[in-house]
């Protein structure tokens, strides 16, 4: 196998592997802020700012699979 | 209501004869069908040898529109704000209750918030920068004269490095060097020793951890859009340049929260044990 299409296939492998734990992750986080808010409605101000800073944090390690990926590619 | 429809068809007209205009001026197809990434920042010129990129120069001229932003508000400061300084003070003592809500004391609010507040600014405003319409268009001897300033890793790794290393300049004034190593380093048990070596791998942790999630947001989103506009410039990059945009804003903010967060945490006395 050639440089060019092993760096292809790791580059696709990086990025997919890395979503499955990101997307998990934030479905987690996303069904119990809605049972938070439907338990309670009047709290949906507190928490809507809460949900998307937590969903930035928990998106990260999907990104650093991006960035890999980016690197193998076009570094 | 009668002005807000004469002002609405105007926009509308104003929208289409752009459009219109596009369609006419673009003649020339794209020279390769690529697109053109590179994860360094192009050299634009280079002063006496040390090269210039464009990153650089974006990264001064934001910082001389902030600075001179600040002296404007400190020069003309009012009894009764308007304007601006309204604005101003709004975003500020907005910021400094939800750092008070982390720390927990007023002291050690006023110590953290000037670093907290100027990375969420400069971050802020060095993404926003990215999306002021014609930017990416100006050309300077054949390299793209605009790029978004966080793209380039050398400015999130080092701002990255410096709050790493206030983090552990806060440590070591709270607990004492000694205290600090024992932190580290630590004999009494297996176990402890152990910790101590994760504990040392989880500092450099977080090096990579922030800058890569700063770095990679941001460059990821500009990656995609540029993707999006070489298949088809209408329309369709418009919801990519909205998550760009609401990215920007949040990474900002989580970038200075989390700065917060570790620094509270490092003034924290140590505690004995796990």
């Amino acid at each position: 196998m050639e440089l060019e299409s092993a760096k292809v296939i790791a580059a696709a492998i990086a990025v997919g592997v890395g979503a499955i734990g990101a997307g998990i992750g934030e479905g987690i986080l996303a069904s119990r802020a809605m049972e938070a808010i439907g338990r309670n409605p009047e709290i949906q101000e507190k928490i809507t700012p809460l949900l998307f800073i937590t969903m930035a944090i928990v998106e990260s390690t999907s990104i650093y699979g991006l960035v890999v990926a980016l690197i193998i590619l076009f570094g | 209501m009668i002005p807000k429809r004469k002002s609405s068809k105007l926009t509308l007209l104003f929208v289409g004869a752009i459009l219109l205009l596009s369609f006419l001026l673009i003649k020339d197809a794209p020279h390769d069908g690529g697109v053109h990434v590179a994860i360094a920042p192009e050299v634009l010129f280079s002063i006496g040898g040390f090269p210039v990129t464009n990153t650089l120069f974006w990264g001064i001229f934001l910082s001389l529109v902030l600075i001179a932003m600040a002296l404007r508000l400190r020069s003309t400061l009012q009894e009764i704000p308007r304007g601006f300084q309204n604005l101003a003070e709004a975003l500020i003592e907005k910021f400094f209750d939800f750092t008070n809500t982390i720390t927990g004391s007023i002291e050690k609010t006023k110590k953290i918030f000037p670093l907290a507040f100027s990375l969420f600014l400069f971050i802020l405003f060095a993404n926003l920068f990215a999306f002021l319409p014609g930017a990416s268009a100006m050309t300077f001897h054949g390299e793209p004269l605009f790029r978004a300033v966080v793209t380039d890793y050398n400015l999130v790794l080092f701002m990255t490095l410096t709050t790493v290393i206030i983090i552990q300049i806060v440590a070591i004034a709270v607990n004492g060097p000694f205290g600090y190593l024992k932190k580290f380093i630590n004999f009494s048990s297996p176990l402890n020793f152990i910790l101590g070596i994760m504990d040392t791998v989880g500092e450099l942790s977080k090096v990579l951890s922030m800058s890569f999630r700063l770095f990679g947001n941001i460059f990821a989103g500009e990656v995609l859009v540029a993707v999006m506009l070489s298949l088809m410039p209408y329309f369709v990059p418009l919801p990519f340049m909205l998550i760009g945009l609401l990215s920007a804003v949040i990474q900002a903010f989580v970038f200075s929260l989390l700065t917060i967060v570790f620094i509270t945490m490092a003034s924290e006395k140590a505690s004995h044990g796990a």
